[in-house]
This record gives C-alpha cells, sequence and structure tokens, in this order.
C-alpha cells in the first residue's frame, strides 16, 4: 500500500462515482434481477408470477436440449482451444529461433486478434459456404458430400474453424512472451548435452512453458465459450436443428423467443457461475505464478 | 547460439510461410470476391484472381448499400461503430483513471468495499446478462441511442485494475515531493500522473478500440433502426436472407471495410497493442 495519501472527505467518492454508477446500473441491478427471475415463474399470460425457489433450475435440467448444447459447448470449446493452442504453439516455436525477418513472421500473424468474431464468421461461411465456397466446391469434387446446412457435424467443424482460427493470434503472441522468457542457458545447456531440438523442446521449453499454456486453456475455454456469440449467430444461428447450439447461444435465442423468462434467466445464472469458477482458477494460478 | 544450420532454418521458415497463407487466406479470398460481380460468386464460379470491379463495388457499398436487406449505406455503419469504439475506449480509460487514482491515493472510510465493487465486474461478461441489462437500458430509453451503445460496455474492471497497478509502482517519493511544492490533489494527478501514465493509456486504448469496434451481440439487441446500426451488425444483417438475394460482393466489401480500422491500429501501432494486450490479461 502506499505511504503517502491525500486525505480528503468528498473527492475520492467524486472520483469513483462514474464508474461505480455505471458498474450499479448496469453490472449488479441486471445480475440481481436474473438471479431473482431465475426463482419466479410467469403464468402463460404474463398477468401473475409465482415464487418457486428452484423450479426453473430443476425444469431446466429435465430438458434433453439442455444437456445438448452442454455437450455442444464442451465439444466447441475443447476443439477450439485444441486447435488454436497448438497450431500456436508450433508457429511461435518456429518464430522463436533466431530467424532472419522474425518481426515481419509477427507482424503477419497476430493481425486477426483485430478481426471481429462475427466477420471471422463471414470470413469462413464465404470459403465453405456449400453452393458458393470455392473450398466447399473443391470437397465436393473429391467427393465429400460438404454441406453444412444440413449437416450437423459439419456445421460444427466451420464454427470450431472460424473460431480457432481467430485465436491463433492471441495464442501465438503469448506463447512467443513465454518462450522469450526461458533462459538460453538452460537451451545452450542441454545443446551442449547434445539433445536436438526437438528433444530439447519437449524435455526444456514444453514443461518451461506450462504456466503459459495453463493461463492460455483458461482464456481459451472463457473465449469458446462467451466471445464466440458473433461466429455462430453469423453462420449457423445455432442450427442445423441446434447442433451448433451454445449454452450463451440458448440464452440469447430462448430469450429472443420471448415466452420463458424465468428459465432463461435460471440459464444466465448458471453462466455467470461458470464465468466465476473459470474466473477463480485463473486467480488461483495467476497467484501461484507469482510466488515462482 | 545453438545450432546454426542453413539447412535447419528452411523448415521454420517454411512452416511460419504455410501459417501465414493459412492465416491470410479467407481474407484473400473476401478481397477477391468484393471485386467480382454479383452473378458469377452466387454461382459458385468466383475466380481466384481479383475481378475488375474494385471501384464501382466499393462506391456502391460506403455511398449507396445494398439495394434489399439494408438500406443504410456501409459508410453511415462505419461513422457508427467508430463512434462507439471511441466513446467505449476514451469513455473507459477516463473513469478508470480516475477511479483508480481514488482507489490507490486516497485514505477513505469504504475505500476497500469500493475496490471489490469495482474489481467483482471482471468476471461477468455482457454475453451472460443479456437480457436484463437490455431491460435496465430500455427502461432508461437508451434503446438507438449512442449512450445505449456504449454506457453498459463502460463499466469493467480490467482498466481501472490496470491503472492501479500502474499507480502502485509509482514511487511514493513524487506525491512527496509535489506536497512540498504546494500541489495538491488536482495538481498531482494532472502534472505527475496524468503524464507518467501516457503509455498505459495508448496501450489501453489500442485493444479497447479493437473491442468496441468488434462488439455484436449488445449492439444488435440495442439497435433497432437502421442509421444507428455499426458495420458489424450490418454484415450479419445483408446475409440473413435467402442467399440468392444476398450481394455476396458488397457484403465482401463490407467485411474488408470491417476489417480495415483495427487490424490497421494493430500493425501500426503493434508495440501498444502488444503491451496493452499482455498487460490487460495480468
Amino acid at each position: 500500500m502506499k505511504r503517502a495519501v491525500f486525505n480528503h472527505r468528498v473527492l475520492p467518492f467524486a472520483l469513483l462515482a462514474p464508474q461505480i454508477a455505471v458498474t450499479i446500473i448496469f453490472f449488479y441491478w441486471p445480475a440481481l434481477q436474473a438471479v431473482w427471475q431465475s426463482f419466479l415463474l410467469q403464468d402463460a399470460f404474463g398477468i401473475s408470477t409465482t415464487f418457486v425457489w428452484l423450479e426453473n433450475y430443476i425444469w431446466l435440467f429435465q430438458q434433453p436440449d439442455y444437456y445438448g448444447t452442454i455437450w455442444n459447448t464442451l465439444v466447441f470449446s475443447a476443439a477450439v482451444s485444441l486447435i488454436s493452442l497448438s497450431s500456436a504453439l508450433l508457429l511461435a516455436t518456429m518464430a522463436d529461433k533466431p530467424l532472419r525477418a522474425a518481426g515481419i513472421y509477427r507482424t503477419l500473424l497476430i493481425w486477426p486478434y483485430a478481426v471481429a468474431p462475427a466477420v471471422a464468421g463471414v470470413l469462413w461461411i464465404f470459403m465453405l459456404h456449400p453452393s458458393l465456397g470455392l473450398i466447399a466446391q473443391g470437397l465436393r469434387s473429391l467427393g465429400i458430400p460438404w454441406n453444412p446446412l444440413l449437416d450437423g457435424d459439419h456445421a460444427m467443424i466451420l464454427v470450431v474453424l472460424a473460431s480457432a482460427w481467430k485465436q491463433i493470434s492471441y495464442n501465438f503472441l503469448f506463447f512467443l512472451a513465454g518462450l522469450a522468457a526461458i533462459p538460453r542457458s538452460i537451451i545452450e545447456a542441454a545443446a551442449i548435452d547434445g539433445a536436438r531440438s526437438t528433444r530439447r523442446f519437449w524435455t526444456i521449453a514444453f514443461p518451461l512453458l506450462s504456466p503459459t499454456t495453463f493461463f492460455l486453456l483458461v482464456v481459451n475455454i472463457v473465449y469458446a465459450f462467451f466471445d464466440t456469440f458473433g461466429v455462430i449467430d453469423a453462420m449457423t444461428q445455432g442450427g442445423p436443428s441446434k447442433a451448433t447450439e451454445t449454452l450463451v447461444y440458448k440464452v440469447y435465442a430462448d430469450g429472443r423467443l420471448g415466452g420463458d423468462l424465468g428459465g432463461s434467466a435460471a440459464q444466465s445464472v448458471i453462466l455467470m457461475m461458470i464465468v466465476i469458477g473459470l474466473t477463480a482458477i485463473q486467480f488461483r494460478y495467476i497467484e501461484r505464478r507469482v510466488t515462482y | 547460439m545453438v545450432e546454426q544450420k542453413k539447412i535447419g532454418n528452411i523448415v521454420p521458415h517454411l512452416i511460419l510461410w504455410v501459417g501465414i497463407v493459412i492465416v491470410a487466406f479467407p481474407v484473400y479470398l473476401a478481397f477477391v470476391g468484393s471485386t467480382h460481380e454479383r452473378s458469377l460468386i452466387a454461382n459458385g464460379q468466383m475466380p481466384i484472381w481479383p475481378g475488375s470491379l474494385f471501384f464501382e463495388n466499393y462506391y456502391r457499398t460506403i455511398f449507396v448499400g445494398t439495394s434489399g436487406t439494408t438500406r443504410e449505406p456501409v459508410g453511415t455503419m462505419i461513422v457508427n461503430s467508430f463512434i462507439m469504439a471511441m466513446v467505449i475506449a476514451c469513455g473507459k480509460i477516463a473513469i478508470s483513471i480516475i477511479s483508480a487514482y481514488a482507489i490507490v491515493y486516497f485514505r477513505f472510510r469504504l475505500r476497500m468495499t469500493a475496490f471489490w465493487v469495482i474489481f467483482i465486474t471482471l468476471m461477468l461478461p455482457v454475453e451472460v446478462r443479456i437480457y436484463p441489462t437490455y431491460k435496465v437500458a430500455a427502461d432508461l430509453n437508451l434503446l438507438d441511442s449512442y449512450a445505449g451503445l456504449t454506457l453498459p460496455l463502460i463499466a469493467s474492471a480490467t482498466a481501472t485494475l490496470l491503472f492501479r497497478q500502474f499507480f502502485m509502482t509509482v514511487p511514493d517519493e513524487l506525491v512527496e515531493a509535489s506536497r512540498i511544492d504546494g500541489a495538491g490533489p488536482f495538481r498531482f494527478f494532472k502534472d505527475t500522473l496524468l503524464p507518467l501514465s501516457r503509455t498505459n493509456m495508448a496501450a489501453l486504448f489500442v485493444i479497447l478500440f479493437i473491442y468496441g469496434w468488434n462488439q455484436y451481440l449488445w449492439p444488435l439487441l440495442i439497435t433497432t433502426r437502421d442509421d444507428m446500426q455499426t458495420i458489424i451488425i450490418g454484415i450479419k444483417k445483408m446475409i440473413v436472407t435467402s442467399d440468392a438475394l444476398t450481394e455476396w460482393q458488397l457484403v465482401m466489401c463490407t467485411v474488408m471495410l470491417a476489417m480495415l480500422p483495427p487490424v490497421f491500429v494493430v500493425i501500426a501501432m503493434q508495440r501498444l497493442f502488444v503491451r496493452g494486450l499482455i498487460e490487460t490479461e495480468k
């Protein structure tokens, strides 16, 4: 803590006021409403509401649909994280070598970070659209009946590719920073001992990168859970027949239809708990890293 | 240095170039699409090289817009996106630098409470509380307004935490010195702290500008009028109708235009961008 601080009665509150006001109005109030609504049940005409404790939650977990959505979310996040982390690690390991023009490589690999998720979705659908996509035609001429508009697995591949593509640059930058932090002397010692570059990677760089990898894993899961809404909405709208509907998309889609306020609020609350859990994991990791 | 063989370096160069091509290919195809005729694309006969309609297509996109689905020219959407990104970036920086200043440099009751009240918002993205937030915005009459587009997204703890972290590293001697010079909290903030924070503010600005420009779900809900749409929403609305009517060449022009400002910011301000990215996550 700071030793030298000002003593003032009003000023600190005035300085805090804008942020606290916005936070309470657009954060605490809506979040509390979601929690409150998740305990309420509205009748069919929206006239009266009754307090039903956990009924909305119980109802939610009785829906086979909901399990399908959970499964989609898990498959989707696992695939996005795996693809974007492994390709970013490969590229970062290569870019970390003493190469000529290493700076240019970095520039050419980091810009997709700036592409909006929805735009990434449109870019990929343009390539893989069954009737007009260039790549889709190539696949068809190879005899692969590619049609993400009808086939749920194809649609899932589509959203995974677009989402992973966008995340590579982020992971690449963090891996690059992680690799740069590994002391050269350790790597040189291993080289003197006769370890070749592949072996050096798996026995030295990869274990030493594990804090970075773990941090990125959490960030990627959060990304796949929440930030990919735009990708899914632009590409598949959760279809065909809900094959690409993730938890966040379901909250949006159910709420859009309007009807079930309590159920949609219960879904929001579950999502909030997931984020809080993930954030807590991340903080424990940061704490551990500090004591390293 | 370790192993400096000529042969050994070809493989990394090759892998990196393959990576760059894969990463850039979708954008290349979008550019190609933006320079061809609509029927060529719709029939799936788009060549792999750019066509001749570059100026015509971009002119139509920016000043006229598509004929059917969204009637607004993309120029308007770009202006909206720009306003939204600027207000979010500057607003976040402004309100969070002063609140971090209050938390670090003042002794008052409820200081830790205030810190935690802000800190907890780090955990909840707008996506998980969309409908209640939408209802609040609707009750406050903020639909279809710039205030509605930006205010709810300004509330976030990331920037406050970053400034707090930075202020903690500013030596105490500076406050003492400026107190001896007779400076009050205002002067100290303006003459000492703000100039010191310049790099941090710039790095944060790069990240927040991209964040604001790329917003999707919130503007989708909060805007109903065509002339309030942002460019990202505009793209989506251009392709919702049945495929036959989609003017893909104009969609691709819009895609290129939507990518241009944030990608330019990343490349032109690369050092600040990397710094901002790595610091906001810590």
